[in-house]
């Protein structure tokens, strides 16, 4: 285990090219071509099932294209090799952090298992994180004893660790209440402007793509429809977008 | 089960590659052995007394009416030490350690925590896999050295105290003695050690195999524990006839 070889920390350009990907003869990924550049927050939208999070599987490493490819900072990149030469981070829709740690453990892992600090330096960073996500009380708790949302913050401490130059979220607000959401959209904001780092997330929430986003990607049946602009892809006129946009749920009168 | 023999053997070469970082992960060594200890060595000491209280009942009565009762205890001293107690402890260690292995790497699969641990470059072999298989491949053999000692004393006991056999305590060790060598018992405890190889192998390989939600989970344990018996009974014939070289 060797701590990834980039340590400088501004965020990295990342292009995909003719990406493609099948699962069992279904086809997920159909050709997916996108560039996000260094420094940017990028959300893709799409509705369930288009293959957002399939992409960022991809992006992060966890999935080997059957077609196409990923570079980095104009590099090509090889899927395995990802996780080593970059500093990367993936907030996972569920937290997915370790069970078996407590909290404090899951945010310090990082640091831990390279042994890039000392204990008492890594105990002090977890510190900050945690305050940093709003969950200062939670360093000894174990992941069971934390909501939903809480365990999602976690997981943002977790990533803010690795002081990533590109940072995935998947999800980053679903199960959250309006007003942690607003933490979150924050800290996302506060990343790009502390680090310069490159964000992508993939979400369902038009109030914090159209918040957050420089750019958007919507991504429908494993194919890009638009790359743009907030105001790009509000005045983008294909009746599956606008009806994405502006769906609306109302009672019957 | 046969289709997945190349994956456990290419699981087991790439844990063996990464032994050089073995002092790191001392910590989760030592507590991956304490968990296998502290949950063993009662079950161990328990069925291991049986097991040569069994022996001696089985053999005892027909060496005894055969005048051969000075035999009595260097049969249950041998087979319990080259066979009963790797071979059982083993099958043992497969139930109650190989299944937590398997759900608990499983159920770390299903809920992304490897993905997790990947994404920070985190190798799951060094975090997951080298510790659960160097904390197995220490306590079988240990806990198979306690096995043999309870299993000669539940064979000596039984040896005395049923009145068809009638072999006192002196007796059945010094026959014991005269017949188990040490190197009857060395061969008892390479077996285990490869046994513990395979458990570990084949239930860690199992739990990163696991697919699905929790039905995934419960499939693995059964693959694992199942899997794992068949893989020792098979090495012991292997490991035996080698053996008798």
């Amino acid at each position: 285990m060797t701590p990834p070889l980039d340590t400088t920390s501004s965020g990295v350009g990342l292009q995909v090219r003719g990406l493609r990907k099948s699962f069992g003869g279904q086809a997920v990924l159909q050709g997916v071509d996108l560039e996000v550049r260094p420094g940017e927050i990028f959300v893709i939208m799409g509705p369930s099932g288009s293959g957002k999070s399939v992409l960022l599987k991809h992006l992060i490493g966890l999935e080997s294209p059957d077609a196409g490819e990923i570079l980095i900072n104009g590099e090509p990149v090889h899927a395995a090799a990802l996780a080593a030469k970059y500093r990367m981070a993936l907030v996972f829709q569920s937290g997915a952090l370790l069970n078996s740690l407590t909290v404090g453990e899951n945010v310090g892992l990082y640091l831990t298992e390279h042994r890039l600090k000392s204990p008492e330096a890594i105990r002090q960073i977890v510190a900050e994180k945690l305050e940093a996500v709003g969950l200062a009380e939670a360093a000894d708790k174990m992941p069971g004893e934390l909501s939903g949302g809480m365990k999602k913050r976690a997981a943002l401490a977790r990533a803010l660790v690795i002081e990533p130059q590109l940072i995935l979220y998947d999800e980053p607000t679903s199960e959250l209440d309006p007003l942690s959401s607003i933490v979150i959209a924050e800290e996302i904001l506060e990343l790009k402007h502390r680090i310069r780092v490159t964000s992508l997330i993939v979400s369902h929430d038009r109030d914090l793509a159209f918040g957050v986003a420089d750019r958007i990607a919507f991504i429908h049946e494993g194919r890009i429809l638009i790359v743009g602009t907030p105001d790009e892809v509000k005045r983008f006129q294909n009746p599956l977008v606008q009806r994405f946009l502006h769906a609306d749920f109302r009672r019957a009168p | 089960m046969f289709q997945n023999i190349g994956e456990i053997a290419l699981l087991f070469w790439r844990t063996l590659c990464a032994l050089p970082f073995a002092w790191r992960q001392r910590q989760k060594v030592y507590d991956q052995f304490f968990e296998i200890g502290n949950a063993s060595l009662l079950m161990v000491c328990v069925l291991s007394f049986f097991i040569g209280a069994v022996i001696a009942l089985q053999t005892g009565p027909v060496l005894v009416e055969r005048s051969l009762s000075s035999a009595v205890g260097g049969i249950v001293g041998i087979s319990i030490a080259k066979e009963l107690a790797p071979v059982m402890m083993a099958i043992l260690i497969a139930g109650r350690i190989g299944s937590a292995m398997a759900a608990e790497i499983g159920s770390m699969r299903v809920y992304q925590e490897i993905d997790a641990l990947r994404t920070m470059n985190i190798d799951p072999i060094h975090y997951l896999v080298l510790p659960r298989m160097l904390a197995i491949a220490i306590a079988l053999p240990l806990l198979v050295v306690f096995a043999i000692l309870v299993g000669w004393f539940g064979g000596a006991v039984i040896a005395e105290a049923n009145s068809r056999i009638g072999v006192p305590f002196q007796a059945f060790f010094s026959g014991l003695r005269d017949i188990v060598e040490v190197k009857d018992v060395a061969n008892g405890l390479f077996k285990s050690f490869c046994f513990a190889l395979i458990i570990g192998s084949v239930s860690c390989h199992q739990g990163l195999a696991t697919l699905g939600g929790p039905r995934g989970i419960g499939r693995s344990v059964t693959k694992a524990v199942v899997n794992s018996i068949v893989l020792i009974v098979i090495f012991d014939y292997i490991l035996t006839r080698f053996l008798l070289k």
